[in-house]
């Protein structure tokens, strides 16, 4: 069963798939405890196999493997394939989502077990909700390793469109809320518009390139990098500088970079579970992947590579601010998620695929953990969010407060911690590296940390210390939260403390990646930046800014919210910060300027075509138009049936006088 | 003028007077009569054009059968004629004008110039035995059989026609079914009864 | 001598008279009839004449079969007038506009 990886690869995407078509499709018949079983249990064995094929490709030396399982159809030439491609990225990614995804499934046991009171009494979409969460936590699976392990592109864009349609259904999960409602068609059609652009880059891959299967693609590269396409007369563009453009387009959608970056704090409307699993973990580093999976194309274009780090560096700061302003817990959670990904296109804009992959990693350990504690004290808390009624919860909930500050501490950086790790290494590989623009991303991501570590701990003060602000009633039901929640936090704290110190020698600076990243030399900026160990590393780590901008946050963070916490509001009032508060409070107006631009725009425009085209045009102009002509016609023509045999006689007559005039006349 | 062109103009004036009074005079019978006088003056006119058979099948079927059948319904059914005429109506003008119109165009189309002697000379007398019967009846028994055969049946049909049309019955009216009497059984009709002799008083 | 043209002349004239009679008695249905039997009558005059001066009897056979059709359609036509008068109770022309559209 277990003698080759074909075998194992396909059991490791079907285990999920299965899990969810039985959940979902059954889940009135087996219940809740056998929804959860199977869906749980196609998770785990999934993540038992993929653990089995990182072992064999890590520590066992097996060769990359690049294969086919399918052919859908052969089109003059060109082959659509199911296939896979089994290389040190996807295996790594493989488990990162299949143990997130495992944890976050066996979390969702106890987050979800009251799920009906979220439901207004008698709803018929309440009835199996529970089983139909499970299934769409399954199927957000499948589909994650459906794009992780594609060797090519159409499967690439499958798993892509996939993982978005699951996390429009889980945003929306409950869907009496109008804002959970809103809040998914929000983000499918912001997924929709970076979509366009990845799927016009697939297009040209298939026009340029002839192929969509990776390996053909990236050996051809090389012969294609001088070419040119003249998108409006007078402009000529590289085309593999086009291609990369336009992937990144599907990728800022997906991994939420500035401006499509406005879905994801709305997207904090599904339950938890997946605001841990989607929008932290996985889904959202999909673009992250994307770009590294593609770096040999990236490598050939320094303008590409630029404009990722451009927008890298701007979601990296300016995220972070908004986080600072936020209330709910978990929305903070979410702009630090934005701020993130912010950090890792960066890294991968530098060429620093490797460091941003294992931010990406690390960042989905501690993430997931800090979204999953941040649910644990929303379960505490009856499902009320805001920080300002929180506080003190450090006594009540010891281990979702440990677990939390493990969050936080590698959330920011600290040495040791595994954020402190990757976030490290892209900022030492942006310092190093020269390309464009390269400046300003060193600039960004060193006030980003002073940020990041600012508003985590406020966060974290806020929750855990200080005055309990909560009411009466919700504070004498204050309690841990159940096993169920408290073991995948644990479970995720550990990698969150270790992982770094684990791998960052092999992946980041050694040659882990070897076979799945191609670096140019000209560009090789974490060979440059030149540690050898961890420790080495660690020790450095305290004599650098970032170490010290992070103690700072927390400092700032410490007095601010624990000392004079009387100050903040004090501070919001004054001149100019009133202003910058303002902003930040209406999200720099990104939200304010779709609503107006683009929702009423197309609102504007489709009731434009609607009443204009539509009604008048073709309603009325064309159909009722005819009929109206024709009615307006026969009633002039009517007029000629007088009914009077006398009338038609003479008419006749006239007829003939005519016809024979023209005779004789002739 | 010769005395066939004297007999022409007689004629030919008779029968537009007489077409003039159909379609002027108010009650229908003197208009019907009028008509029987057009066709007989036609008639004649058609004896001088050597249609002797066709002259005296116009006046025997249509003086004799269609205008018989004109008066008949005119006189039977109880018109009001008074309401049915209206002096020179308001479509005379009109009317008036299309029709001189007509007369000019078709004048103008047979005139002299185009119908003239020059074009077509008189033909020659026929001879004194010469049967224009017999002519129509060779060429209507040879070449126009088929046709000839066919206004037979237009004529059957437009009998029954009429007859279909204007044949009605009226509620209440006894009619005998022959059917019936002609399927009548001796029981259905005779009684035969026993009874006692009686004495005679 | 007669030219051909007198007798079409006539026969214009004739047949000019009954299209004004159609006209000026268009509310009594039998002078209707009585002006289409002389606008037939009109043609057939045309067909002899033509018949005589061609020297060709097929004229004469031609209105054999017109007095044959039009004495038909007199039959059937007063028998509808019968049958109309019989419904309605008048021949009035300007009662009969159920075709009006």
């Amino acid at each position: 069963m277990f003698d080759s990886i074909q075998d194992i690869s396909l059991y490791i995407v079907l285990a999920p798939l299965i899990g969810a078509i039985i959940a979902g499709l059954f889940g009135g018949q087996i219940g809740r405890v056998g929804a959860h079983t199977v869906a749980i249990l196609g998770v785990a064995i999934s993540f038992v196999l993929s653990a089995l094929v990182f072992k064999w490709m890590v520590f066992d030396g097996m060769e990359p493997q690049n294969f086919s399982v399918y052919t859908w159809l052969v089109s003059e030439g060109i082959r659509f394939e199911i296939g896979f491609l089994i290389d040190e990225l996807t295996a790594m990614m493989m488990v990162v989502v299949t143990f997130v995804s495992l944890m976050v499934h066996i979390y969702t046991v106890g987050y979800m077990s009251h799920d009906e009171e979220n439901w207004p009494a008698g709803s018929k979409a309440g009835t199996n909700s529970y089983q139909r969460f499970f299934s769409y936590l399954s199927l957000f699976t499948f589909s994650m390793l459906m794009l992780v392990m594609a060797n090519n592109f159409l499967q690439l864009f499958f798993g892509w469109e996939a993982v978005g349609l699951v996390s429009y259904l889980l945003i929306g999960f409950w869907s009496s809320r109008e804002s959970a409602v809103f809040a998914n068609m929000k983000a499918f059609l912001v997924n929709r518009v970076g979509d366009f652009g990845f799927l016009l880059g697939i297009a040209a891959v298939l026009m340029y390139f002839g192929t969509l299967d990776y390996a053909s693609v990236f050996n051809a590269v090389e012969h294609h990098k001088d070419m040119t396409i003249t998108i409006w007369p007078g402009s000529e563009w590289n085309i593999i500088t086009v291609i990369g453009i336009l992937l990144f387009i599907g990728a800022m959608g997906k991994s939420a970079q500035v401006p499509l970056h406005v879905w994801l704090p709305d997207s904090m409307e599904g339950p938890t579970p997946i605001s841990a699993l989607i929008h932290a973990a996985t889904m959202v580093t999909a673009g992250i992947f994307m770009v590294a999976r593609m770096s040999p194309v990236y490598e050939l274009s320094e303008v590409a590579l630029s404009f990722v780090l451009v927008i890298g560096a701007i979601t990296a700061l300016f995220m972070g601010l908004l986080g600072l302003v936020q209330h709910d817990i978990k929305r903070v959670v979410a702009y630090s998620t934005l701020s993130q990904l912010g950090y890792m296109t960066v890294a991968l804009g530098v060429s620093a695929y490797a460091a941003g992959v294992f931010h990406l990693m690390t960042h989905a350990f501690f993430k997931a953990l800090l979204f999953l504690a941040a649910g644990s004290v929303i379960i505490a808390m009856h499902h009320k969010q805001d920080m300002r009624e929180m506080g003190g919860l450090r006594k009540y909930m010891p281990i979702t407060w440990l677990t939390s500050l493990i969050g936080s501490l590698a959330l920011i950086g600290a040495p040791g911690f595994s954020g402190f790790f990757s976030k490290d290494s892209i900022i030492e590989a942006v310092g190093h590296s020269t390309i464009p623009g390269a400046g300003f991303a060193y600039f960004a991501v060193l006030a980003g940390v002073f940020i990041t570590a600012l508003y985590s701990f406020r966060m974290y003060f806020l929750v855990f210390h200080g005055k309990e602000r909560m009411d009466e009633h919700t504070r004498s039901h204050l309690h841990e939260s159940p096993r169920v929640v408290t073991v995948p936090l644990i479970l995720l704290a550990i990698p969150s403390v270790f992982i770094g110190w684990a791998y960052v020698g092999d992946m980041v600076f050694g040659d882990f990646f070897i076979n799945a990243i191609t670096v140019l030399p000209e560009h090789d900026v974490l060979s440059e930046v030149g540690f050898t160990s961890a420790f080495g590393m660690l020790l450095h780590g305290f004599v650098t800014a970032p170490f010290w901008l992070a103690l700072a946050g927390v400092g700032v963070a410490y007095y601010l919210y624990m000392v004079r916490t009387d100050l903040p509001a004090k501070i919001v009032q004054l001149p100019v910060i009133k202003t910058l508060y303002a902003i930040l409070q209406r999200n720099y107006g990104f939200d304010a300027f779709n609503n107006l631009v683009f929702g009423r725009g197309s609102r504007g425009l489709g009731t434009g075509l609607w009443k204009g085209g539509d009604t008048m045009l073709i309603d009325g102009l064309l159909v009722n138009g005819t009929a109206r002509l024709v009615g307006w016609f026969s009633s002039v023509l009517r007029r000629v049936q007088s009914g009077y045999l006398y009338h038609y006689a003479f008419a006749m007559i006239i007829g003939l006088l005519v016809l024979f005039g023209l005779f004789v006349v002739a | 003028m010769s005395f066939e062109q004297i007999v022409f103009y007689f004629f030919s004036a008779i029968l537009l007077l007489s077409a003039l009074a159909v379609i002027t005079v108010r009650n229908p019978v003197h208009a019907a009569l009028f008509l029987v006088l057009a066709f007989f003056t036609t008639a004649a006119l058609w004896l001088l054009l050597e249609a002797e058979f066709l002259a005296i099948t116009l006046v025997l079927v249509y003086v004799g059968a269609v205008m018989v059948l004109f008066l008949f319904v005119v006189m039977m059914l109880d018109i009001n004629t008074s309401t049915l005429k209206e002096r020179l109506g308001s479509y005379l003008p009109v009317g008036g004008l299309v029709a001189v119109l007509a007369i000019a165009v078709m004048a103008a189309a047979v005139g002299r110039d185009h119908f003239g002697l020059e074009q077509y000379a008189a033909p020659e007398r026929l001879a004194a035995d010469a049967s224009n019967t017999r002519m129509i009846g060779e060429q209507l028994y040879t070449v126009y059989l088929y046709p000839f055969e066919l206004a037979a049946v237009i004529l059957l049909v437009a009998i029954i026609a009429a007859i279909a049309l204007t044949l009605r019955t009226r509620p209440g009216s006894r009619y005998q079914n022959i059917d019936k009497q002609v399927k009548v059984k001796r029981d259905e009709r005779l009684r035969v009864v026993k009874m006692d002799s009686e004495e005679r008083k | 001598m007669i030219a051909l043209s007198d007798y079409l002349t006539v026969a214009a004239i004739l047949f000019g008279l009954s299209v004004v009679g159609m006209f000026i008695n268009r509310k009594n249905i039998i002078v209707l009839l009585m002006c289409i039997e002389m606008m037939l009558l009109a043609v057939n005059i045309n067909f002899i004449a033509f018949s005589h001066y061609l020297g060709d009897v097929t004229g004469q056979i031609f209105v054999f079969f017109i007095l044959t059709v039009a004495a038909a359609e007199a039959a059937i036509g007063l028998a509808i007038l019968v049958v109309l008068f019989r419904n309605r109770g008048t021949i009035n022309v300007t009662d009969m506009d159920t075709l009006k559209g």
